[in-house]
């Protein structure tokens, strides 16, 4: 590690204990009065078969290469003459009616991995497809960004390697009271009751006691602050849903976090495709129509955008076994108030044009989606984030 | 040998030393401690599960030629995922209870050297026994045994490397990660190196199969030479390399010394390496150096999750009723064996540390050993409701871990200790004044109270 960037944040981080509150709570005002913006991934694990969730229904080599697959245009729910959705995905609709929903076609990156394990690792560390890299890319917003581990959230029980840092890490929590409980032993407090700034000082004994103190005050802080609003709205029964509705709840209690990461599994259907994904779709579509609700009845939608992702689609042709197998590009969706571009963002991807595995020829590149998302929505400089520059797209 | 650098001898080299232990290796000089260290892992025992109901699949009839059909490649699939976790306790017990202390904590070294993962139960206890293998061995063979395990060809892609389409996935990580460090290569040296490993592949029962068909035959150029090499010279040249042995060196200076190099003592290191790549040449020249004992290398590294668990373990044997939930533990604290997060392998010191993983790594050793309480009775006053808290916190957190911890064992190991010295035997490091002011405030109800307090400290981190 750079130590001389170590020693600085070390001691931005050590003094930031000691600010008096009131002076905390003033820059809270003045950040909340100009809109605290925050970012919401989901992730869709497993690979979700875009081609069956954004459907184009008027291409002829769509039913030609998933002749058991391929969804019936009577049951496919319309966007336009060409393109309809999955018919699980009708609250999906109801959001794209409205104009909160913007799709992205055909998204990916150069040289395509199809193991799940290498190109989530790419999708979450934001590198090219030949590099490995060790930090995340909402982890390395944390580094440069982040004033607190809490400013990103994983509703989990551990930490993907999007949200680690190369110095920070965000924290994961599906239980806010849960994390506290742990944390809050009076001996854990009586053992640093007395710290002063010496002890604090650059080793590694003294980084574990500042990782302690700041780890036991943002459990107590996302704790004590996240319990002062309960969720009125319904969100459907399932572990997807819980996610969301802690989600809104540290939202709209006004917790100064700017990036919450959440994940619905189960999208590698590599057999009987159809009622696995139909029905995780249906818990994705239910979940986050209950979201929206929750977030405009709370106001904190307008601040809020949600952007989701799956490491990879899938493969054009369908398998022997009426499923799909691993493909490249795939589609992400945008879901917000105050979209540039709603509906379609651009045009889907060509079924014929496929490259030598059958899969389809990505467009654009997803870190142009996360550059657009850091610099327009986080107002953040993104290639500090991402090292790298990228193109910005208009969706936003 | 001084008991305390004993102590740190072995909370390096493995995962603490009990008291018993320690008493008899006290009486020795550090010569014969290190010799009988060398001696005691000159033995390889390989880590096996049972794995013959998969191995009779590839044998039996329902193998045709080597291509699985769907259903049994599912019911493989799913045999392996059960045995992936058979393996993971395994190995955790294995590190708890081996002679062969050295090597197993090398094993545990390569592993995070050469990371490889794979869904195959087969494959992947094979590659986990040529590291314990190799793991003391000669560095060059080391390499090249790795560059033809089934897992690794498939992980980074040797298998689809090709002479029509070549595939430079190993070739790169090969000088990046494994023998040079990044930045000591060039990308033209990836493309010709890529082509020397064309052919490299395995068959279903995990074998090394180099396919003749696919192998790019003709001149490469590596690192200003030509010639037809093969995989073999390829690996000669880089060991040839001065910048691997101390790009190795290096890392094993960060994982047993200190995550601070220290240039000098990496150079040596280096100079001894070099001339045979010979590991266990490396690991008594390190652990006979004065330098491995001085001060700012005792106590100063912190844990790596395996260290604190498998650590925990030593001083109070725990059983896991639960396989899944030892396993959970692990995911929880960042590190799950078999499961590293890509090829370059964890990042290992103040990266283990987040606000998740601290907060459970102090609550851990009383949640898993103690009904989760740690004792805070004034001193001087008897903790009166010890018994009556013990049971209500065992209600309301006990239900979490389903854990069988033996007490017995630690008092009989402990028992000419002194209470006031337990700290001594229990932590790698100096207790800070904070710490140390509160707990003297506390009674010092029993041996097994106090150690739960001792390591629910940070310095409890430390070794």
């Amino acid at each position: 590690m750079d130590r001389r960037k170590f020693l600085k944040q070390s001691s931005l981080a050590s003094s930031l204990f000691f600010v008096p509150s009131f002076v905390r709570a003033f820059e809270e005002v003045a950040s909340s009065k100009l809109g605290y913006k925050r970012l919401v991934i989901i992730q869709l694990s497993g690979g979700n078969d875009g081609l069956n969730t954004v459907i184009p229904y008027r291409n002829d080599l769509y039913y030609k290469e998933r002749p058991t697959l391929g969804i019936a245009k009577k049951d496919i729910i319309k966007l336009n003459d060409e393109v309809g959705l999955n018919p699980s995905l009708t609250p999906l609709k109801r959001l794209y009616d409205k104009g909160y929903l913007s799709i992205i076609n055909n998204v990916g990156y150069p040289n395509p991995i199809r193991s799940h394990f290498r190109s989530m690792d790419i999708w979450q560390t934001a590198t090219d497809s030949n590099e490995y890299s060790q930090s995340g890319w909402v982890g390395r917003y944390l580094d440069n960004y982040g004033k607190q581990p809490y400013s990103a959230i994983e509703i989990d029980e551990s930490l993907s390697l999007a949200m680690k840092g190369e110095n920070i890490n965000a924290i994961a929590t599906q239980d806010a009271k849960t994390f506290y409980n742990l944390s809050k032993d009076p001996y854990f407090k009586n053992i640093n009751n007395h710290q002063n700034d010496a002890h604090l000082s650059e080793h590694n004994l003294g980084y574990l006691y500042k990782s302690m103190i700041a780890a036991n005050s943002s459990a107590k802080y996302i704790y004590e602050t996240s319990k002062t609003v309960t969720s009125l709205q319904d969100y459907p029964n399932n572990k997807f849903g819980k996610q969301l509705k802690t989600t809104a709840q540290f939202i709209n209690s006004g917790l100064q976090t700017k990036v919450f990461y959440t994940s619905l599994g189960g999208f590698d259907t590599h057999v009987n495709q159809q009622n696995t994904q139909k029905r995780l779709l249906g818990q994705y579509a239910d979940g986050v129509e209950a979201f929206v609700q929750d977030l405009k009845d709370n106001d904190t939608f307008k601040d809020t955008l949600i952007l989701t992702f799956s490491e990879f689609g899938r493969r054009v042709k369908q398998n022997a076994s009426v499923g799909t197998d691993h493909g490249t590009a795939n589609n992400v969706f945008i879901i917000g108030e105050n979209l540039k571009k709603q509906g379609f963002y651009n045009n889907m991807a060509s079924l014929s044009d496929l490259d030598d595995n059958g899969d389809l020829k990505f467009e654009i590149d997803f870190r142009t989606i996360y550059a657009t998302v850091l610099d327009k929505w986080l107002e953040v400089d993104d290639k500090k984030v991402l090292n790298k520059s990228f193109k910005q797209l208009d969706f936003i | 040998m001084k008991t305390k650098y004993i102590q740190h001898l072995y909370r390096r080299i493995g995962f603490g030393i009990l008291p018993t232990t320690l008493n008899k290796l006290s009486k020795r000089s550090k010569k014969e401690v290190i010799n009988s260290l060398l001696i005691a892992s000159k033995n390889v025992t390989p880590l096996e599960v049972d794995t013959s109901e998969i191995k009779a699949i590839f044998s039996g009839g329902m193998m045709n030629a080597n291509k699985l059909d769907a259903e049994t490649r599912r019911k493989i699939q799913k045999l392996s995922r059960k045995k992936q976790i058979e393996l993971n306790v395994a190995w955790i017990e294995r590190l708890n209870n081996s002679q062969e202390i050295l090597r197993e904590k090398m094993t545990l070294f390569w592993a995070n050297h050469f990371v490889c993962e794979d869904n195959s139960i087969t494959y992947i206890q094979q590659f986990n026994n040529t590291l314990r293998k190799h793991a003391l061995g000669n560095f060059k063979d080391f390499v090249n045994a790795i560059s033809k395990e089934a897992a690794m060809t498939k992980y980074l892609n040797t298998k689809q490397n090709k002479k029509q389409k070549p595939n430079e996935n190993f070739a790169r990580e090969l000088m990046e990660l494994f023998t040079l460090g990044v930045g000591h290569y060039s990308e033209e040296d990836i493309k010709e190196s890529a082509k020397a490993f064309t052919g490299y592949s395995h068959n279903l029962q995990g074998q090394f199969v180099f396919r003749k068909r696919a192998h790019h035959e003709g001149d490469k150029t590596f690192f200003g030479k030509t010639g037809n090499f093969s995989g073999e010279d390829i690996i000669d040249i880089i060991l040839e390399q001065k910048q691997c042995a101390k790009y190795i060196c290096g890392k094993v200076y960060r994982f047993f010394v200190n995550d601070i190099i220290d240039e000098n003592h990496v150079n040596v290191m280096a100079e001894v390496f070099y001339k045979d790549y010979n590991i266990e040449t490396l690991m008594r020249y390190m652990l006979m150096a004065d330098w491995f004992y001085d001060d700012k290398n005792i106590g100063t590294k912190i844990k790596s999750p395996i260290e604190f668990l498998v650590g925990l373990k030593t001083i109070v044997p725990t059983e896991f009723k639960n396989p899944k939930q030892l396993l959970y533990i692990q995911k929880l604290l960042g590190q799950t064996l078999l499961d590293p997060p890509n090829v370059a392998g964890w990042k290992g010191g103040r990266n283990w540390i987040d606000s998740n993983t601290i907060v459970l790594r102090l609550k851990l050793p009383s949640l898993l050993l103690n009904g989760a309480y740690i004792s805070k009775a004034k001193e001087g006053q008897e903790d009166a409701m010890m018994d009556t808290k013990k049971e209500l916190f065992k209600k309301k957190f006990g239900h979490r871990f389903k854990v069988e911890t033996d007490w017995e064992y630690f008092n009989n190991q402990f028992k000419t200790v002194a209470l006031s010295d337990l700290q001594d035997h229990v932590l790698a490091c100096e207790i800070n004044n904070n710490a140390k002011a509160y707990l003297s405030s506390l009674e010092k109800e029993s041996k097994r109270e106090y150690c739960i307090q001792l390591m629910s400290l940070p310095e409890y981190q430390m070794c």
